[in-house]
């Protein structure tokens, strides 16, 4: 209980003087992970529409394989991101291992599926109730998949944020892709196991009060933007 | 440029669901006369899978479908209501003009002729408003005019006012009225004979897949020439 | 439409980017190392002397020597010595170079059931927590602290390996959280003095043994040779071991305290092998 009341203060503190270090993490968290789920969400969102209005012979087998996906263990994802930057991997030339290039590489494998799985849950329900309309009309695929995602926005909204909560808190793969070098790589999550590995408890979380902090302030400020859950079913 | 895509014929027809024949075999036309030509019979006759087989939502298991006109200018030139409108998750004056979208027509010129219809179904107050809030009846005049503001040759109706009261029935009627004017050709499901008489100009009464009887209206309401058709009107149960 | 603004407002920030610094290289160093808290007074000073960033990646021994082996760092600083020999013997390191040491110790419980308070050297103090069967808590990370507690092991006689009971427990993990394992157990440990002195949560836990010259912990710098990696920074490294054995980080090294207590002998020497 002391070391909650403690990390409770630390963060407290942390916050009202705005340490410089804890503003460098706390911003290079919000860069890489919202870089990663911003590309994460080019890709991911698209491809579960894509998934939802089309039919192909091996479709059961991919959407298995997606939702597999989303389960992804991220220190595997690091593991195999590092042998490929790595020097002596096939991308070593480009010098990203060690680098927030790397943790966003190693965050979009992790996030994609997230957002491909959801995405495509939502818009299946969507393509549901609009399956005789659009093919009444004559929509080609494309104009399908737009109409999805534009009329669909919300609930995708809420997948790409689901991805955004993911990987705000993922330590397994940026720490190794990453290595949490000082005013490099280091975020909050890497710092939190910095400090746990020193045996500083009420520091660590006191960094872990503020990440969730900061998570549901995004999580907030996007939906108040965006006036989800304004009315009704979406 | 055809003037029209009709007449479409359907030659030997049958649509089977998992083994069960559901409509057919049938041969059937219609020309380009105009008018509004009415499908009843009891539920499961096939009224809408017909309706839906001319509309290329079905695909024939046997015979063939036949339109005028090559395929991409059959389609572009046809709507379809559906008994549940289906809405889009935007605004109003959006779903009218959807269809516009979809046929690469330039976004503004859309939008003004959809504020147009808007105008005409009298929700021109709510044109911006998110359209899934709207009541049934409202939302099935939304369906009518994204279904007429391509000006088809054909509009397929399932059914349209099935769970709407007086008023909206009224308001979906009189739209029909006027497309007729303005020479689309109609054909549509109804179970509702009041309606049938206010608006047929031929009757089709269709039971267990096949048309048993096409007459013009008045005949067919002066007396029907089967025996299951005046059993129907007459409200007998048909198994 | 707030939707497209919000679109906006992600690429916006997606765009943004770090400015990259002047000079800059990456040297593994073990956690040990870290944990003393010695890298945040001289990286200030390398920094002003030498214009130069060093970034660290904090890794045992093992994983030190893997990221040396690939390329993956110009430089590392670890204490495993017959590992880094075999590195050096290997190509992967252009040299080895001695620059400082720091001792092992073990802590355990403050009763110290097993009664290792007395004892004259470490050995007697292994065989006296095997034969008590103490929990004792290992890395088990295949460190430079994992490989010296083994070799403990051995010179007392004995092989974990074969040890039976759930009284030897090895966390396979780094040196901070193998030491709030042994606090959560109130287990016996092996661990380097700088780590277990800058802990913050030692519980019920004191320090039981030290001082026995087996215990010494010598630190090595091995730049990455760059024959098999030409893109290290040959010349960076240089500097930054130029720079370490120099008489100024010799005495800051000699002169880091933490609570008093000096925790690194600075005994940087000639070169060990050249190259």
């Amino acid at each position: 209980m002391n070391d909650l009341l403690a990390g409770l203060m630390a963060a407290i503190d942390l916050i009202i003087h705005l340490d410089r270090d804890l503003v460098e993490i706390s911003l290079r968290s919000l860069q890489v992970t919202v870089t990663a789920v911003f590309i994460a969400s080019l890709v991911g969102l698209p491809f579960g529409a894509w998934l939802a209005v089309t039919r192909f012979r091996y479709r059961r087998l991919a959407i298995a394989l997606l939702n597999a996906l989303m389960g992804l263990p991220p220190v595997v994802v690091g593991l195999v991101v590092y042998i490929l930057l790595s020097r002596s991997g096939p991308f070593g030339v480009f010098n990203l291992l060690f680098t927030p290039t790397a943790m966003i590489i190693a965050q979009i494998i992790i996030v994609t599926p997230i957002i491909a799985s959801l995405s495509h849950q939502s818009m299946r329900d969507l393509w549901y109730l609009y399956h005789d309309l659009l093919i009444s009309i004559r929509t080609s695929k494309w104009q399908r998949m737009r109409t999805l995602l534009w009329d669909g926005r919300r609930s995708l909204l809420t997948a790409t944020l689901t991805g955004f909560g993911r990987a705000i808190g993922e330590i397994g793969a940026i720490m190794i892709v990453g290595g949490n070098i000082d005013h490099l790589t280091r975020v909050l999550t890497t710092a939190i196991a910095l400090e746990v590995g020193k045996g500083n408890f009420p520091l660590a979380l006191g960094l872990g009060i503020v990440l969730i902090a900061m998570a549901i302030l995004i999580n907030l400020a996007i939906h108040i933007l965006s006036r989800t859950e304004r009315e009704g079913t979406w | 440029m055809v003037d029209s895509i009709l007449p479409v014929v359907l030659d030997q027809a049958i649509v089977r669901k998992e083994g069960r024949q559901i409509v057919g075999p049938l041969n059937l036309t219609f020309g380009r006369e105009g008018g509004c030509s009415i499908l009843v019979g009891p539920n499961g006759a096939g009224k809408t899978t017909l309706l839906r087989l001319m509309h290329g939502l079905e695909r024939a298991s046997e015979g063939r479908v036949t339109w005028s006109a090559r395929k991409d200018t059959v389609y572009a030139r046809q709507s379809f209501v559906f008994q549940a409108p289906v809405v889009l998750r935007r605004s109003c004056l959006e779903n009218i003009a959807y269809p516009l979208f979809v046929r690469g027509v330039q976004r503004e010129k859309a939008r003004a002729e959809a504020a147009k219809w808007i105008e005409d179904i009298g929700l021109a107050e709510v044109a911006h408003n998110d359209a899934h809030v709207l009541s049934g009846g409202e939302k099935q005049k939304l369906a009518m005019a994204r279904a007429l503001i391509t000006k088809p040759d054909v509009l397929f109706l399932d059914e349209p006012t099935a769970n709407l009261d007086g008023a909206s029935t009224q308001e979906i009627e009189r739209l029909i009225a006027s497309a007729v004017q303005s020479g689309t050709r109609i054909v549509m499901a109804t179970h509702d004979f009041g309606q049938a008489r206010r608006l047929a100009t031929d009757i089709l009464f269709m039971y267990r897949g096949r048309i048993h009887e096409h007459a013009a209206a008045d005949i067919f309401f002066g007396g029907p020439a089967t025996d299951e058709a005046a059993k129907f009107m007459k409200g007998d149960l048909l198994i | 439409m707030k939707f497209r603004t919000l679109i906006t407002a992600f690429v916006m920030l997606t765009m943004t980017t770090i400015a990259a610094s002047a000079d800059e290289m990456k040297m593994a160093v073990t956690t040990s190392f870290h944990n003393s808290g010695l890298a945040e007074i001289l990286l200030p000073e390398i920094k002003k002397d030498l214009g130069l960033d060093v970034h660290l990646l904090v890794v045992g021994t093992g994983q030190a020597l893997k990221l040396g082996q690939a390329g993956d760092v110009d430089a590392i600083l670890v204490h495993s010595r017959a590992a880094e020999e075999a590195f050096v013997a290997k190509g992967f390191g252009s040299h080895r170079r001695e620059i400082m040491y720091n001792d092992f110790i073990l802590v355990g419980p403050k009763d110290d059931h097993a009664g290792i308070l007395t004892v004259k050297t470490a050995a007697d103090a292994m065989t006296l927590i095997a034969g008590k069967e103490a929990i004792f808590v290992s890395r088990g990370d295949d460190s430079g602290t994992h490989r010296k507690e083994l070799a403990l092991w051995k010179s007392a006689g004995l092989d974990p390996a074969s040890f039976t009971g759930n009284w030897y427990r090895a966390t396979g993990s780094g040196m901070g959280a193998t030491l709030n394992t042994a606090s959560a157990m109130n287990a016996y440990v092996f661990a380097d003095r700088a780590s277990w002195l800058n802990f913050g949560n030692k519980g019920e836990l004191a320090l039981l043994f030290s001082g026995d010259p087996v215990l010494f912990n010598q630190y090595a710098y091995i730049p990455i040779n760059p024959e098999k990696h030409p893109h290290v920074t040959k010349e960076l490294a240089a500097k930054l071991e130029t720079w370490l054995v120099s008489a100024k980080a010799q005495r800051m090294i000699g002169d880091y305290e933490i609570a008093g207590q000096q925790l690194f002998t600075p005994n940087a020497g000639t070169l060990d092998s050249d190259s």
